[in-house]
């Protein structure tokens, strides 16, 4: 595994480096348009707006929560990968001919003949 | 040849007919070729034109045009190509034939001037459009493309029933305004809301898109609900409750999108939340609000449909679709990479792209109408849209762990369906003043000032921002091999569960009668039995006592006669 690791090609984020790099260049990129408010004078439309840096703290606020919503409505709502297919499958037979031997457990019929 | 009054999808069917009989090449001509010649047939009707015909005693009008329907038959016919380029290289009879019988029907339907041929074109939506779904030929698709049918085929019977009543009432089939006031308008909106997939209502999308095959889904991704759409505009333009709904639809399904695995559930759930920003263009009703919806629409064919094929491309590639099975493909698929990455980028808004200059229409409209908690949770949705489509999409399958799949580019024709889609965002969010001259209303609104480039801009960064944090903090949900539930719970698992009793007591009940019913017939039978022994008609007689009932027969015939 290792060998053939060092025989593949170096590719761009393979270099942790690289990785750093592109966080660096979104951190800056917040920080700009977060001073570019001192330099334009936004519209305001909503009583929110009128808020310094609201875009910036209302979507970074809302994807945190989005995501940790969404990662604790997994307690209740995750189930199995064959939670469905283990009652359907019996239930329906499928009539179509499954002659191809590469029809996958999961991916199914996934390339175009 | 080149009339006018020629109804948009008659092409489409004459060139299904006649890939039906051909192969190869010029089936692959046909396909191409079909929606180019439509096209350019549909750039020299002018608005207006009608073509209409009784039919006992209705006045069909097959075929009518105006700006609304024009610009939905336009991008339908950008759709179209583009799909058939992008499945050009499968050999499949069947669904290329309802690939384009599909396409005529959604052409047919959005310039069908009254309601009787809206719904036939609504049913030849549903019909034609499962074959998609059933040509992935697994046990899976096929009970997917069940379910899929029947709720769709419930929309026309819903719709049909809808019509019935409001052809009663006002004495016209005519498709126009309708708006919410009588059971008759109620029944057509929960006709048009299933297809457009309102919450509750939703998850025939979500169960059947990730089931077709990788370019049937391309097609799906662009037809049925856009149809829906494009009816909810020229049925139910200000109705408040659409507001409600659309932003329900903005809100809810991100959640969803978030911890899906499947990476095409997760454009499906992404196009339910882009939907709702139309429904709610549509709700509020005003000129640029309308604008918004349709234009939002026209963007969102083709950033979905392109990242439903640069999705599609992966699928067909590695045969694997979930994120947790995927990941580390920029270094084999790097053209794909970027071209999916201008899809996310499109959907998710950013200024240049073709979301951007759409669903700022949508913004503004809620803010000027006084719908400021619907602008606040839309935003909130614009954010949550670059979370889930914009960033996940993209870095579950082309970067995140490497999952030391090794693949190559797909087929060029794939590459070339993308970047004609790429391009087409970009361009519209670079020049948005050509799709602007399409759209039905004329507001002279500009989408790039200042304020609003800057606060978009931020509201993206950020969110950008909150992903990485949380994904460093390893506060990131992984992906896991997993079913989440979602409203198809109900049908799948309990009305089975509740049913399955219930008609376990029924059969047995019946078993009981039937069983009772049938010892009572076998006893008489076994009276009668003849090759039984001791059957009745099988028991040894004596001579005897037949020469007895013989002079019996006799006597009595002896008697009778003396009368």
């Amino acid at each position: 595994m290792d060998k053939q690791n060092d025989n593949e090609k170096q590719y761009l984020f393979d270099n942790p480096k690289n990785v750093k790099r592109l966080l660096y260049i979104v951190y800056a990129c917040c920080a700009i348009l977060v001073l570019l408010e001192f330099v334009i004078h936004r519209h305001i439309y909503h009583s929110w707006e009128e808020l310094f840096g609201f875009y910036p703290i209302y979507g970074f606020v809302g994807c945190v929560v989005l995501v940790l919503v969404a990662k604790w409505m997994r307690t209740f709502l995750m189930r199995d990968e064959d939670y469905y297919d283990k009652i359907e499958k019996k239930q329906h037979p499928a009539p179509l001919n499954q002659s191809k031997e590469t029809v996958q457990a999961q991916g199914g019929n996934d390339v175009d003949a | 040849m080149w009339m006018p009054e020629l109804p948009a999808f008659v092409p489409f069917f004459i060139g299904a007919l006649i890939a039906l009989v051909t192969t190869g090449k010029v089936r692959q001509a046909v396909l191409l070729i079909t929606p180019v010649l439509s096209g350019l047939h549909l750039l020299t009707v002018p608005v207006g034109t009608i073509l209409s015909f009784s039919f006992l005693n209705f006045e069909l009008e097959v075929f009518e045009v105006d700006k609304l329907s024009l610009l939905f038959g336009y991008i339908f016919h950008i759709a179209a190509f583009i799909c058939m380029l992008f499945a050009l290289h499968v050999k499949d009879t069947l669904q290329q034939v309802s690939g384009l019988l599909y396409a005529g029907s959604a052409i047919g339907a959005v310039f069908a001037g009254d309601l009787i041929t809206l719904f036939i074109f609504w049913e030849l939506l549903a019909v034609t459009s499962v074959f998609l779904i059933w040509a992935r030929r697994t046990e899976r698709a096929y009970i997917a493309g069940l379910r899929y049918l029947i709720i769709q085929v419930l929309s026309g019977v819903v719709l049909l029933v809808g019509i019935v009543f409001y052809a009663y009432k006002h004495q016209s089939i005519n498709f126009e305004f309708i708006g919410l006031n009588d059971t008759a308008s109620w029944l057509i909106f929960i006709a048009f809301g299933i297809k457009c997939a309102f919450p509750m209502l939703h998850n025939w999308l979500t169960d059947a898109y990730p089931e077709a095959t990788p370019t049937g889904t391309v097609f799906l991704s662009a037809f049925t609900t856009k149809v829906a759409v494009y009816a909810l505009a020229r049925a139910y333009p200000g109705t408040e409750l659409l507001v409600y709904i659309g932003v329900i639809m903005a809100c809810f399904p991100i959640f969803f999108a978030v911890i899906e695995n499947d990476l095409r559930r997760v454009l499906a759930y992404s196009m339910i939340n882009q939907i709702g920003f139309m429904v709610v263009g549509i709700g509020i009703g005003t000129a640029l609000a309308v604008n918004g919806a349709v234009s939002h629409a026209f963007n969102d064919i083709l950033f979905k449909g392109l990242l439903f094929m640069s999705m599609g491309a992966v699928l067909h590639m590695t045969g694997k679709i979930d994120g947790s099975r995927l990941g580390g493909l920029y270094k084999t698929m790097p053209k794909t990479a970027i071209l999916c990455m201008v899809g996310a980028a499109s959907i998710s808004a950013f200024p240049l792209f073709s979301g951007f200059v759409s669903k700022s229409m949508v913004m503004s409209a809620a803010l000027n109408n006084g719908y400021g908690w619907a602008w606040l949770l839309l935003l909130f949705s614009a954010a949550g849209v670059f979370h889930h489509a914009g960033i996940k999409i993209p870095y579950f399958a082309f970067f995140a762990h490497d999952s030391g799949i090794r693949t190559s580019e797909p087929p060029k024709n794939m590459l070339f369906a993308m970047s004609i889609a790429a391009v087409l965002c970009v361009a519209i969010g670079v020049y948005p003043q050509a799709l602007y001259s399409l759209l039905p209303f004329d507001t002279g609104y500009n989408p790039y000032d200042a304020t609003h480039v800057l606060t978009q801009t931020q509201l993206l960064f950020f969110s950008a921002l909150a992903f990485v944090w949380l994904n460093l903090r390893n506060m990131y949900p992984p992906e896991l091999p997993s079913v989440n539930l979602d409203i198809d719970w109900f049908y799948r698992r309990l009305f089975p569960a509740i049913l399955t009793p219930f008609f376990a007591m029924f059969w047995a009940a019946d078993r009981a009668v039937r069983g009772i019913f049938m010892r009572g017939v076998n006893g008489v039978l076994g009276l009668v039995a003849r090759h039984e022994p001791d059957g009745i008609l099988s028991r040894t007689q004596l001579s005897g006592s037949m020469v007895i009932w013989v002079s019996i027969l006799l006597a009595v015939f002896l008697i009778l006669s003396f009368w």
